[in-house]
């Protein structure tokens, strides 16, 4: 384990005089970045979910009637982060058709979900499923935001790399960010398959 | 980690690294210079005074409340309400907006950097974006002094049901916008810590292993870890306070009668708060207190010119109590109750953190030890740091026995163990380390004498506030009452003795608080006026005094980034011709012999 070989180095004998070449850490900055940044939304919506069994065994709590519109909406998610992965592949394959449309489609998926779940939230809504009513319903209302604000910072990303595209940037230079949108989606689609089974489950 | 064998004797001199160089924003206004600046030194500025300007009002607020402590009534204004709200507001502002600021953001954005020879963060705008949020952050916080009611008086955990319903002073707009507040904050810091840990991970110049990084970087760097993973803790259990505050979610709230009214809660658990907010709270004690250590190692090394005993036992330990931070939470939660299990477990777990503290403190005496201990201001603060430490250190092991803590838990025993230790040592630590850095951030001195007689008034004043607060925590005083006197023809809560004591605490917190002046006086008097300090003048061995300019200046290391031979403490080295060997100097320079 290179970690443990790291901190058992006796940095005042053993390398004295030596220098290092490497940092151990090659991958770049941004993804460095980016991994660190999906720890803290795992933090942030494992606490949820230690929160929702906490709370869901109390007495009162009765379960939310899952929408048929949430099985739609998961399949759009996954079409939106399998689109974002052909960008991805195209990119590294500096096919400039493919990422435009890869990303195209990422995001009107991506879109297309953030509308669905306003939708499941109006028919939730309708037939008298409020925040307030039950707990489950504000663990739902509150994971589905949660979730939804997630993407909607994503697309923020994925318009930037888009305005860059579109404005005649090269494929090699927005590689990364395409890469980045990518990962980040696979990681909000990984969330949100996993906050839908909890729902599912309970 | 290969290290690679460069020359196979490994004397002579590296040429300088062929790293990519950062592309640095170049400002070209003054705004973007000074205000909307995105080098680290400056946002390292930007994130000091704020915290510094803000901390200064929680001190107000704790004079005040000491002045009611002692002569309850002598000023007006200081109702109930007011005092409750006092201590909430005194006690969030020094934990989340001083310190946890102070040392990550300030001591972070300034040190990191330099120390570990980068020209910057690896992401300065977001870096920038993030001291601008954390402004935000203050303002709304603040802006709750100006509101119907005033701010939250919910005491600092903000515990519901109490903190939003109508009895609590503050329980409109004061709860609602302190929560906005956290979160804002924790927003804001997310952006600044991802920063923090990236460089130290992506920038380190060349040679600079993990191992060869002072301390302090190690403690920050930990210590940013431990905030990025627990105040998701915070952000969530504030946002399902407001969903519960505002559009009445019972999250939290229990079936409850209020003022004589059936509320529209049901169900909810007060106590999932508790778990939530304590998994942000512990570890909040070790954010605060892990930079603390890690400036103290240095502030030691340096100044006893010896290093640093146990290099490798301090990291392992920064680590390791760092891990354990996040089981111990629910120590803070035995008065409410919970399965013998449980506290079995976290009485244990919170004991074992007393080994890798205990080592750490260890390892400060042997540093010290035979050392050419040089009484300088910064070293007085620090020695100053391990003496309250241990102090602190000790109640904690009482506190974290359940059958003590029960009796003791809502005494003064409380807040004198925990000022000790998490109030007390961490602002010794960073008065130490600005008396320290100043030199490289101004380039001048502070006054010694003024330095001096800052920590001799402050050191002596804060034994003489919480020592005595341990008696009174003995004789069974309450902490949080407004007043101990009694009303309506009751007696008194406290016998006339422990009132003197109280009086006795509150002229030492009014001493303290204005030898406060004396020191901020020094820090404006001496950025113009002070001796010229010159690039190293403490002779330490860290990059951040190796830099052509000081203060550095934009990009820090001028043209060429610094390769690193060697690690940050090798001061007092047999035969070397000074008594610290920077650690930018190759081994061929060096005349002394390998220890």
């Amino acid at each position: 384990m290179s970690v443990f070989r790291t901190l058992s180095t006796k940095p005042w004998v053993a390398d004295r005089g030596y220098i290092s070449d490497s940092h151990g850490f090659s991958p770049p900055t941004a993804k460095v970045f980016l991994s660190i940044f999906l720890g803290v939304i795992t933090a942030v919506f494992a606490l949820l979910t230690a929160a929702y069994f906490i709370r869901m065994a109390y007495a009162d709590w009765q379960s939310i009637p899952v929408p048929a519109l949430l099985w739609l909406n998961t399949a759009i998610l996954i079409l939106s982060s399998v689109a974002l992965q052909w960008a991805r592949t195209s990119a590294r394959r500096e096919q400039a058709v493919g990422v435009r449309r890869g990303l195209l489609a990422g995001g009107a998926f991506a879109f297309a979900f953030l509308v669905g779940q306003f939708l499941v939230w109006r028919q939730l809504g309708s037939l008298g499923y409020f925040v307030d009513t039950n707990p489950s319903n504000s663990f739902f209302y509150l994971i589905t935001g949660l979730h939804g604000l997630h993407l909607l910072g994503g697309l923020v990303a994925w318009f930037r790399a888009s305005l860059r595209l579109w404005s005649g940037a090269d494929v090699a230079k927005i590689r990364m960010s395409v890469d980045l949108c990518a990962v980040y989606w696979h990681f909000l689609l990984l969330v949100w398959l996993v906050m839908f089974g909890l729902l599912l489950v309970t | 980690m290969a290290l690679t064998d460069v020359t196979h004797d490994a004397q002579d001199f590296v040429p300088p690294a062929e790293v990519a160089e950062e592309e640095l924003y170049h400002p070209k206004t003054w705004l973007g210079k000074y205000v909307f600046s995105q080098d680290a030194k400056i946002i390292a500025l930007q994130y000091s005074i704020t915290a510094m300007g803000v901390g200064l009002l929680a001190l107000v607020l704790s004079v005040l409340m000491r002045i009611q402590l002692a002569w309850p009534g002598a000023v007006s204004f200081i109702t109930p309400d007011a005092y409750i709200q006092f201590v909430t507001m005194h006690g969030m502002i020094m934990v989340i907006y001083l310190l946890t600021a102070l040392f990550l953001g300030g001591f972070g954005n300034y040190l990191i950097p330099l120390m570990v020879g980068a020209r910057d963060m690896v992401f300065p705008y977001v870096n920038m974006i993030s001291y601008w949020i954390y402004l935000l952050a203050v303002l709304v916080l603040l802006a709750s002094f100006f509101t119907p009611g005033g701010p939250t008086g919910s005491g600092w955990t903000l515990y519901p049901p109490q903190a939003i319903l109508p009895g609590t002073p503050g329980s409109g707009w004061g709860i609602t916008l302190m929560c906005i507040s956290l979160g804002i904050f924790v927003v804001g810091f997310t952006m600044g810590g991802l920063n923090y840990v990236v460089t130290v991970l992506q920038a380190r110049t060349r040679g600079m292993t993990l191992m060869r990084m002072p301390l302090t970087v190690w403690a920050i760097f930990t210590a940013t870890i431990l905030a990025l993973l627990a105040f998701p803790a915070l952000l969530v259990s504030a946002i399902m306070m407001s969903l519960d505050n505002l559009l009445g979610t019972s999250y939290f709230l229990p079936a409850i009668i209020s003022l004589g009214q059936q509320l529209d809660y049901s169900g909810g658990s007060p106590v999932l708060f508790q778990h939530l907010f304590w998994f942000f709270g512990h570890p909040e004690v070790y954010i605060v207190a892990l930079p603390a250590f890690g400036i103290v190692s240095e502030l030691i090394s340096v100044h006893a010119r010896k290093n640093i005993f146990g290099y490798r036992l301090m990291v392992w330990a920064i680590v390791v109590i760092g891990g354990l931070s996040f089981v111990v939470w629910a120590h803070h939660m035995y008065v409410s109750g919970m399965n013998p299990y449980f506290g079995f477990f976290f009485a244990t777990t919170t004991l074992i953190i007393a080994v890798p503290t205990a080592i750490k403190v260890y390892n400060w005496v042997l540093t010290l030890w035979r050392g050419n201990i040089r009484l300088t201001v910064p070293m007085l603060f620090a020695i100053g740091f391990v003496f309250t430490f241990i102090n602190g250190g000790l109640t904690g092991i009482f506190l974290g026995n359940v059958i003590v803590d029960v009796p003791l838990s809502d005494t003064y025993f409380v807040v004198a163990h925990f000022h000790m230790v998490m109030a007390v040592s961490p602002i010794l630590a960073v008065f130490g380390a600005v008396y320290h850095w100043y030199p490289k951030i101004t380039g001048r001195m502070l006054h010694d004498g003024m330095g001096k007689f800052h920590f001799w008034v402050t050191f002596a004043g804060l034994y003489c506030i919480y020592y005595p607060m341990h008696y009174l925590a003995i004789m069974g005083v309450p902490r949080r009452y407004f007043a101990n006197e009694g009303s309506n023809g009751l007696p008194d809560w406290i016998p006339e003795s422990a009132q003197m004591v109280n009086v006795g605490i509150t002229i030492a917190a009014i001493c303290v608080a204005s030898a406060q002046l004396v020191f901020l006086w020094n820090l404006y008097h001496s950025a113009t006026r002070g001796k010229p300090s010159g690039g190293n003048p403490w002779g330490a061995t860290t990059l951040e005094w190796q830099t052509p300019d000081t203060p550095p200046t934009h990009g820090n290391f001028g043209k060429e980034l610094p390769s690193v031979y060697r690690w940050a403490y090798d001061y007092s080295v047999p035969g070397a011709e000074e008594d610290f060997i920077p650690q930018n100097v190759p081994a061929s320079k060096n005349t002394g012999q390998a220890t």
